[in-house]
């Protein structure tokens, strides 16, 4: 199977790979998938307290190329939104920019399940949820 | 522009022809064109001399009477008329049949398939270290079992079974012997009457001969075994196996047993000298590096390892415009295969869809050895540094401990 472009550009040059210091009040971490699976993605949020938007994302995934590809993508458009904005974020949009073919669609619903499990762990640091 | 690397180490799945094979086929498309059945004319008898001659360098291969060799499409069709064939035959003597959980899906899905004809059939686990307990396998044996099916070499791990020693034990329970020696057959000496083997499948492409021709070895005497044939045509092959034979296919089928039969040895020696260089360079170079399968009973050019903490796939994306290999993992549903070989063998799911399959051939150089090193041992470094689970492992976190969310 032929990955797309922008697949293989996000899997050769990923954006934003790294880690953020998760005991910082406000980061929000999302650890989701599980090893036997053969997907694991950790995403990371920082946001700007003055007006509430994401001001850095990082990632790691331990996966396919679309999987990586889908986490990469997310921490690109996460950056600079609204927390409400970051949870429209549907994975189906993720498929489309990324034209992950049908047999890869789980790996951009564990992207979206990554930004709504970092979303929820700043929420419930800072008692907003 | 200069045309990219490209590394084959892919030859268990299928090798490519050698060019003497090549060379020995092309004059049957065309300057000799006849059907090795048709007896009343000169373009018949040529095809079947080439027929003869074929099979009697593929029996040569295996120090077998040349009338022990059934022509047939391939491996998979191979596996099926020996099963399903014996399994017919034999009815009136018993409807069991034993085999191994790590077979290849041609004698598995055969098997489901006899075990919806009314027959029984015993999958049994291999060791840790893929091979049979033989003790396990004796005491799978019923008084309606009439035969074991047992692979010579795995295709994913290269495991090399006791096949001496099954064979002794079907001689003692008086049952039929039954392999897929696929894997084995023109890479090793696979001679099935010393072993006490009595059917056989195995196949032209994975020994440098064309696809779509392969063969199965049916013991003629002592004792005289016969398998029901599973197509209705012309009777051909002594009635087990009708339909037109693959005359070109044929000749370089045997072609490609004779070279191997010159050539086998100093190819053995050659590539494990290499496959060894690479296995250590990974377990010397990376660390979590696990090699599957016993070490000491394998075929010599076949590894498979795991990069633990990095998934198979993703790695493989690293280097696959380079580099041709096979995953233990599949990555294409909702939730992800792993190997059921791997899985066989014990290991987490985590490990066997870190694994990496390794199979070398007669065309593979020293040069692709040294290059596939490099890129390999850059795509795991590049891929750890992506894996959350590999940072998580630096850190010491028990990741056994870890509640993951499973999808």
């Amino acid at each position: 199977m032929a990955y797309s472009e922008k697949v293989m550009d996000h899997f050769e040059n990923p954006r934003n790979v790294g880690t953020l210091d998760k005991s910082k009040n406000n980061v929000g971490t999302g650890l989701v998938g599980a090893p036997e699976c053969g997907d694991v993605m950790r995403l990371q949020i920082e946001v700007n307290e003055d007006d509430g938007t994401i001001k850095d994302a990082k990632f790691k995934t331990f996966g396919c190329g679309s999987a990586i590809a889908s986490s990469s993508l997310a921490t690109e458009w996460l950056k600079g939104k609204s927390i409400d904005d970051a949870l429209a974020i549907d994975n189906m949009d993720i498929v489309e920019e990324l034209a992950l073919p049908p047999v890869k669609i789980h790996c951009s619903v564990l992207a979206e399940d990554a930004i709504k499990s970092a979303i929820s762990d700043y929420k419930e640091k800072n008692g907003l949820s | 522009m200069s045309k990219p690397i490209q590394i084959y180490l892919d030859y268990n799945s299928t090798t490519p022809c050698d060019p003497r094979v090549v060379d020995a086929m092309l004059p049957y498309f065309y300057d000799i064109p006849g059907n090795a059945a048709s007896r009343s004319h000169p373009f018949g008898w040529q095809a079947e001399e080439a027929v003869d001659y074929g099979r009697e360098q593929i029996a040569n291969l295996l120090a077998v009477d040349s009338k022990e060799i059934i022509f047939t499409s391939g491996a998979t069709e191979s596996d099926n008329l020996a099963l399903k064939g014996a399994f017919e035959m034999y009815a009136r003597k018993g409807n069991h049949i034993i085999t191994l959980t790590t077979e290849h899906k041609a004698v598995l899905d055969s098997c489901k398939k006899i075990e919806k004809m009314g027959g029984e059939v015993t999958y049994l686990d291999v060791e840790e270290d893929g091979l049979v307990d033989l003790a396990k396998l004796e005491a799978a044996i019923k008084p309606n079992t009439i035969m074991i099916s047992i692979m010579w070499a795995n295709n994913e791990t290269g495991v090399i079974q006791p096949m001496k020693a099954i064979g002794d034990l079907c001689a003692k329970h008086g049952i039929l012997f039954m392999t897929d020696a696929t894997q084995a057959v023109g890479k090793i000496k696979t001679h099935p009457k010393e072993l006490g083997i009595h059917l056989m499948a195995f196949t032209s492409h994975k020994m440098y001969g064309p696809k779509g021709v392969g063969a199965l070895f049916v013991n003629r005497k002592n004792p005289r075994v016969k398998v029901t044939s599973q197509l209705d045509g012309g009777g051909h092959e002594r009635g087990m196996r009708s339909g037109t034979l693959n005359v070109p296919g044929i000749v370089g089928f045997g072609k490609a047993a004779e070279i191997a039969m010159q050539e086998m040895e100093q190819d053995a020696a050659r590539l494990r000298v290499l496959r060894d260089k690479l296995e250590s360079a990974f377990k010397d170079q990376i660390e979590e590096v696990y090699v599957n399968g016993n070490v000491d009973h394998r075929m010599p050019h076949v590894t498979n390892i795991s990069f633990k903490h990095v998934e198979g796939e993703g790695l493989m994306m690293t280097f696959n415009q380079n580099i041709a290999v096979s995953s233990g993992s599949a990555c294409t549903s909702a939730s992800l295969e792993p190997s059921y070989v791997l899985i066989a063998l014990g290991l987490g799911d985590d490990l066997a869809v870190s694994s990496i399959r390794f199979s070398l051939g007669r065309f593979t150089t020293e040069e692709e050895i040294d290059k596939a090193i490099e890129l390999i041992s850059t795509g795991v470094n590049h891929m750890r540094d992506l894996s959350p689970i590999w940072e998580m492992y630096k850190e010491g976190v028990d990741l056994d401990a870890v509640v993951w969310t499973e999808h």
